[in-house]
């Protein structure tokens, strides 16, 4: 770990000098603070991304035996960062790394970058809010998600529904309760970036609204309202921009005990992954 | 659930508070790929709906906007690179202006096909005992409706949602912990998707399999080595057949008249040592024809019995109806890593015709029935034994083209090839240089070959005769691939990093460009919005040209 902790500094060191002074000031702050502490602190300058990607891959490859929150293996709970004994970021990594022998936590082929970041998330998980207490039934919830919630007009679950919102089939993987709810409620209040949607008009008067996929300076990548991958050059556009979610709210469409119930449903959604 | 297909019908609208989109229920039935579709992709021809273009897999483009006249017009449009360090053998999709690629090994991309800008990214992290023997690579995928397939180097077989990037199922074909692995492109046949499992170079028995398009359930299973009881089995000696390699790694094809599939299979192992597995090791080194819908073998044949010089048939069985001795066939074209040619009929699986294409010296004929007569002596012995060509062959698996057109066969291989087989040792190159016919990199490499070293060519020939019309002679070997199109255009590139446009009835040069990278893959054409491109993979991007259009 040693030589790695090393390198690790290093490319901090090299990268440093081609991003912001601002940065590299907090950053050694934070570096000099906290050197007492934890010996070799990976996610102490970890990005936006890096949490977003430790947390996606913490769902491909921690969640299904940790599951979602991190809390189904007793005696630990990774989101709030329980452990069977004390664990330092790089104690983690190594973990994440190379496993546990005679456990079932096995090694991985990520590299030390990938296994950072899976911590930088966990580490920011701690803070973030808790699930929330929900006692719903699942088979009620599935009525309502087809039903009364008329969810499937914009959301897919195996395969069934529009692909115009995010793909369901394994929220229950992906998100905590507490945040489904949230999403359900006040669907606005946080938005996954890749869920962002977006609106042009045409120079020829035509507007498209749909799920923004990608842009740049010079192009926007949607899928559009009829489900079709379309890109359009800002050139042939008379305006484009983010458009607000379409996504209601279900407050006052759903009981407390309905919202519980989509909730158990949608936390129920594993995906069809098999083997 | 309450879904319409190809409605928008809403059971409870007001419920929706959001006014301005009118959200519809799944439309895919509408844009989807059917088989109809694929079958007679050449009615498309903007679109490349499966890996060589049709299940014929003559690669072969309809469209002729780019023409010998004005081809040395094109302009590069974008360039797509993967993060990889892995060759680039993936041929994509083009289905109505988006292109479907796979990033080494197993990432599935989808992109604007006029702009090269990414709609989305699949990530799949293939099990870390996933092993290959050339490569974590894959030649591509296959879309039928809109689910896309890829099988991955950990022999599992994926369907993935083809509009949003979502995966549908994930089975297992086979275990990469028995040193099974996928790389060859899945083969579309009405509802079925059909795959074989590499991994050949190791003690594994080669299997291709059938899988409901829908659900990932099985249908069939078909082993390339016989079990006990079964025909050809007699030809294993021992319980050699169990672990006698016989993989399949390159598409197949299928004919919708007979309703048959053909794959090519590759060599018995181990490779070069024959002494335990006595016998012709059928159906190593074989085309082997399979009815889509039972799994049964209609026939076989088999290009190298007893192949201890690792000659895999696994090059792209490519199906073309011609005139043959006076009267129309139905025939499979294949030019063979042995050195061999051949024109089979496909519907009976007859020997028609058969010739060296290449310097071999390891046969000298054929019997009546197309079985190679060998050269005494030329097998591995203690002492070393020369043999042309080489074990990497005359060609490997880079696909060919075949043009109605022109009704020729367009070939990248290399002549001159040779290797030194050692009893019990891995073959070496024959000669002092050591990088006659090195294996495909990602990297341009420095390179010495002198004259009578391997050289890479382009060849058209003529089935009727299997005799050379042309030749565009490279400085280096080739693991690229042939496309020609309707305006008798040949585009193929190579080891040394250019990418090419041939006259299709000459072969004389009429563009190059440099692309930086070695050329491992087929080239493709498609358009949008009325606009022909090309693109092809070397190094490890993607890179598409088109002729000059309106300034943006």
């Amino acid at each position: 770990m040693q030589n790695a902790e090393v390198r690790m500094q290093k490319a901090y060191v090299v990268s440093g000098f081609s991003r912001t002074v601002a940065i590299a000031v907090v950053v050694s702050a934070f570096c000099i603070l906290h050197s007492e502490l934890r010996p070799v602190v990976y996610a102490q300058h970890e990005t936006a991304f890096d949490v977003e990607e430790g947390g996606r891959a913490f769902r491909n490859t921690c969640a299904n035996c940790h599951g979602p929150d991190g809390n189904e293996i007793a005696g630990i709970d990774l989101g709030r960062g329980q452990f069977r004994r004390p664990m330092t970021d790089a104690d983690l990594i190594a973990i994440i790394r190379k496993g546990i022998p005679n456990t079932p936590m096995p090694a991985t082929n990520m590299t030390e970058e990938q296994a950072a970041r899976i911590v930088a998330y966990l580490r920011s998980t701690a803070a973030s809010k808790r699930t929330a207490s929900v006692s719903g039934d699942a088979v009620r919830g599935k009525s309502l998600y087809e039903g009364k919630g008329n969810c499937t007009s914009c959301h897919r679950v195996n395969g069934v529904g529009s692909r115009l919102g995010p793909d369901l089939s394994r929220i229950g993987q992906l998100r905590r309760a507490g945040e489904l709810e949230t999403s359900l409620v006040d669907p606005g209040a946080e938005v996954q970036p890749t869920n962002r949607f977006y609106r042009v008009v045409t120079k020829s008067g035509a507007t498209i609204t749909g799920r923004l996929l990608n842009h740049d300076t010079f192009t926007v990548q949607m899928m559009d309202s009829k489900e079709e991958l379309r890109t359009f050059r800002k050139d042939d556009l008379k305006e484009h921009g983010f458009a607000p979610t379409p996504m209601p709210s279900y407050k006052s469409t759903f009981s407390q005990q309905e919202l519980a119930d989509v909730v158990s449903y949608l936390v129920s959604l594993k995906g069809t992954t098999r083997s | 659930m309450r879904t319409t297909p190809g409605g928008s019908k809403r059971t409870r609208p007001t419920l929706i508070a959001v006014g301005f989109l009118a959200i519809g229920v799944s439309l895919a039935a509408q844009g989807g790929v059917t088989f109809d579709r694929i079958l007679h992709a050449d009615k498309e021809p903007q679109n490349w709906l499966s890996y060589s273009g049709t299940p014929l897999n003559q690669r072969y483009s309809g469209l002729a906007q780019i023409t010998p006249a004005n081809v040395k017009n094109l302009q590069l449009q974008w360039i797509w690179q993967a993060r990889s360090l892995e060759k680039f053998e993936t041929t994509a999709l083009a289905v109505n202006g988006v292109l479907y690629t796979v990033q080494a090994p197993n990432d599935v991309v989808a992109l604007d096909a006029e702009t090269g800008r990414p709609y989305w990214t699949f990530a799949y992290s293939p099990a870390a005992d996933a092993r290959t023997c050339c490569g974590r690579v894959n030649r591509g995928l296959a879309i039928l409706g809109d689910t896309l397939y890829m099988g991955t180097i950990d022999a599992h077989l994926l369907a993935i949602d083809a509009k949003s990037g979502e995966l549908l199922w994930n089975t297992t074909v086979a275990k990469s912990s028995e040193r099974y692995s996928i790389t060859m492109s899945p083969l579309i046949v009405k509802d079925k998707v059909i795959i074989g499992t590499a991994g050949g170079d190791g003690p594994i028995r080669g299997q291709i399999a059938a899988f409901d398009a829908k659900t990932g359930k099985e249908l069939w299973r078909f082993f390339t080595i016989p079990g006990t009881g079964e025909p050809g089995n007699e030809t294993w000696s021992g319980n050699s057949w169990m672990t006698g390699g016989a993989g399949v790694w390159n598409a197949g094809a299928y004919d919708p008249e007979t309703n048959l599939t053909f794959f090519g299979t590759g060599n018995p192992a181990p490779d070069w040592d024959g002494r335990g597995r006595v016998g012709d090791n059928l159906y190593s080194d074989s085309v082997v024809a399979i009815d889509a819908d039972t799994g049964k073998l209609k026939w076989h044949y088999q290009f190298t019995p007893h192949d201890e010089l690792d000659y895999d048939s696994t090059q792209v069985p490519v199906l073309a109806d011609i005139q043959f001795r006076g009267r129309p066939r139905k025939a499979m074209l294949w030019a063979n890593r042995n050195g061999l040619m051949y024109v089979l009929d496909r519907t009976t699986g007859e020997f028609l015709l058969g010739r060296p294409y290449v310097k071999v010296n390891w046969m000298d004929g054929f019997d009546a029935k197309g079985r190679p007569q060998r050269v005494e002596g030329k097998v591995p012995t203690k002492e070393g034994t020369l043999i042309q060509p080489h074990v990497h062959g005359a060609t490997n698996w880079a696909p060919p083209s075949f043009s109605p057109r022109t009704g020729w066969f367009y070939v990248a291989h290399w002549e001159n090839s040779a290797t030194v087989v050692t009893e019990g040792l891995s073959p070496r190159p024959a000669g002092a240089n050591p990088r006659q016919t090195t294996m495909g990199q990602v990297n341009l490499q420095t390179f010495f070959n002198n004259e009578d070293e391997a050289y890479g060519v382009v060849r058209a020939y003529d089935p009727q005769t299997l005799e050379r019309k042309w030749e565009y002679r490279m400085s280096d070997i080739t693991w690229g691939g042939v496309l020609t199109t309707a305006s008798d255009l040949v585009f193929s590139g190579g080891k040394e990093g250019y990418f090419f446009a041939l006259d299709a009835k000459s072969g004389s040069l009429l563009w190059k460009a440099a692309l930086g990278g070695q050329v491992n893959s087929g080239p493709m054409s498609y358009s949008v919005n009325g606009r022909q491109y090309v693109t092809v993979a070397a190094g490890s991007s993607l890179f598409a040209f088109a002729l000059p259009g309106e300034t943006r």
